[in-house]
């Protein structure tokens, strides 16, 4: 395996008095799609936020690239080529999507390309460019919080829960955006509960419980393990 | 090679007349209460010359009150230690205004308008300067600490209140206006004071400038942002720290700003100016919304406007009105007229 773009090493992080994540460990490779599993409450979203800087480990290693990033602020961990989807999608309400695009290219304004890009991907994006975001209904949310993340070229995208509470229709343009991402050679770490869309994106699995990681491995291994699948997180992805 | 999606249809509902009247209904506020009042009032004169006045006031209060609602909006600090900004402020501009006689007892628009213009630069620069060292050493330890920066800010207003006496002595200072800008004009058979006119006229400028600012520039974009939510903007790239220190340092300065004009309008300073202002710049904050310019703005004009009636009409019951308005608009909005959505 080529040099992994994402490495923790023995990651613990407290939310209060509360001990979330345990010696979490995992590498990320370069150009593919790692997925995050785990039930609900095991610490997937307390790993990406602890990844962007958004909550601080007490005690690990966070190599991005092969730098120690574990200091930086989450704005210098962005500007260093990680792009952040949250679970609550951090949309701008306030603002129009247009001004959530503008927002969202940090280096000045957005490469008309990409945009073009990205309408093609997203439409309604383009149909309410000029309408406030609040105004969106959840899909189309969801559609502008990975629109914003991808308006710029990252390293590594973390995404978390993009097909939560979606529509099948849109759950499908959002595969389609993940895997047009990943053609372009993206290297992401995606959380995903829909089994289903797990198994059509993953290239590797991590999953994990109780703030540790208890497997990684190959998609291909644990797509087609029941057993692995049941013993590890209680359900079967062919329920997927 | 690049997947399309299909065009998802609009989930817009369409906005029935009483949803549609209550988003405008806080821009119709002031022109309702200003009608009210012609109606109470009854003397076209009197009620132009009171209007006039309440605009003015409200201009004021809203300079020294955006500076607050931001950083409230934006960083969740409660900054007792503002109204220490205003009575700084003031004390900074009067002094230049005092060691300029020259242009302000000539008989010159111009120069009286300059002479103000650079005590307004002069008490903006030192209060915003002052800011950046209270940002770092008195408000910096207690983020995240609502407690802690009541008592620590409003410490820090007595200390500079006390610092301002040591300075300029203990005494009120009066204060004349520049030459010019003394007395009335007529219009319509209303006695208009030429100070309120200018405090309206720079109001309005200002109101429309931060708009600006809020509203076409990158930073304004950020700022807004980072109302809703701190932890996106700073996931996104964007440093909201310095941001937020330059708002602060900003919102001071502002402070500073309205100090000098509140100076002019009751020509009479003293250290405890800002503290006294305080109360009715947090009407204006919370009746507006936390972090709403356009709230603080509307706010501080129904705050102005309604003083003014209120005393004119029946004065015993002016020390209450504003109170009575915050409880009115609370009752309506409890989040404040123009409710900032905050996104954790």
């Amino acid at each position: 395996m080529s040099d992994p773009i994402l490495t923790l090493d023995a990651i613990a992080t407290d939310i209060a008095q509360y001990h979330i994540l345990k010696g979490v460990g995992f590498q990320v490779p370069r150009g593919q799609v790692t997925m995050l599993l785990g039930r609900n409450g095991v610490g997937k979203t307390t790993t990406m936020r602890t990844i962007m800087g958004l909550l601080r480990n007490k005690s690990g290693q966070i190599r991005f690239d092969g730098q120690e990033i574990g200091a930086l602020p989450a704005s210098a961990r962005a500007r260093a080529g990680i792009g952040y989807v949250p679970e609550d999608m951090g949309i701008f309400t306030d603002l129009t999507v247009e001004e959530n695009m503008h927002l969202a290219a940090v280096s000045g304004a957005p490469d008309q390309a990409r945009l073009d890009w990205l309408f093609s991907v997203f439409p309604p994006l383009k149909t309410f460019w000029r309408t406030s975001a609040g105004n969106l209904s959840g899909g189309q949310k969801q559609m502008l919080s990975i629109a914003r993340a991808m308006i710029e070229e990252r390293r590594l995208y973390l995404i978390d829960e993009p097909t939560k509470g979606l529509a099948p229709a849109i759950v499908a343009t959002m595969v389609g955006a993940l895997r047009d991402l990943k053609r372009q050679g993206a290297s992401i770490l995606l959380v995903e509960q829909n089994f289903a869309v797990a198994r059509a994106l993953g290239d590797k699995v991590v999953v994990m419980d109780d703030g540790h990681v208890t497997w990684e491995g190959d998609m291909g291994e644990l797509a087609t393990d029941t057993g692995l699948q049941e013993r590890l997180m209680g359900l079967s992805m062919e329920a997927g | 090679m690049m997947s399309a999606a299909p065009d998802h249809s609009p989930t817009f509902a369409r906005l029935t007349l009483i949803d549609r009247l209550g988003r405008a209904a806080p821009y119709l506020l002031v022109p309702v209460l200003v009608v009210l009042g012609f109606l109470a009032i009854g003397a076209p004169t009197s009620w132009l010359t009171l209007t006039v006045s309440g605009l003015a006031m409200g201009m004021m209060i809203f300079i020294m009150a955006s500076g607050l609602t931001l950083v409230f909006g934006l960083m969740d600090i409660i900054n007792f230690g503002h109204g220490a900004f205003i009575s700084l402020g003031a004390f900074v501009g009067v002094s230049v205004l005092f060691a300029l006689p020259g242009w302000t007892d000539a008989a010159s628009l111009p120069l009286n308008i300059a002479a103000i213009l650079l005590a307004i630069l002069a008490a903006m620069v030192l209060t915003g300067a002052l800011s950046w060292v209270f940002e770092r050493v008195i408000i910096r330890p207690v983020y995240g600490s609502h407690l802690k920066q009541i008592l620590i800010t409003v410490g820090a207003l007595i200390v500079l209140e006390e610092a301002i006496h040591v300075i300029w002595g203990g005494e009120e200072i009066f204060l004349i206006r520049p030459s010019e800008l003394r007395g009335a004009i007529t219009f319509a058979g209303a006695a208009l004071e030429k100070y309120r006119i200018l405090a309206v006229v720079l109001g309005l400028a200002i109101f429309f400038a931060l708009r600006v600012v809020l509203r076409r520039t990158k930073i304004g974009l950020i700022v807004r942002a980072g109302v809703e939510n701190p932890d996106m903007v700073e996931a996104l790239g964007y440093r909201l720290k310095l941001v937020f220190i330059g708002v602060f340092i900003a919102g001071s300065a502002l402070a500073g700003l309205g100090g000098v004009m509140w100076a002019l309008y009751e020509q009479v300073i003293t250290a405890g100016m800002g503290e006294n202002m305080m109360v009715l710049i947090f009407i204006v904050v919370i009746i507006g919304g936390l972090g709403s310019v356009e709230g603080a703005f509307v706010g501080a004009l129904l705050v102005g406007l309604l003083q003014n009636y209120v005393a004119f009409l029946e004065p015993k019951l002016a020390l209450i009105s504003n109170i009575a308005l915050m409880t009115a608009i609370l009752l309506w909005r409890p989040e404040g007229m123009m409710r900032v959505a905050k996104g954790h």
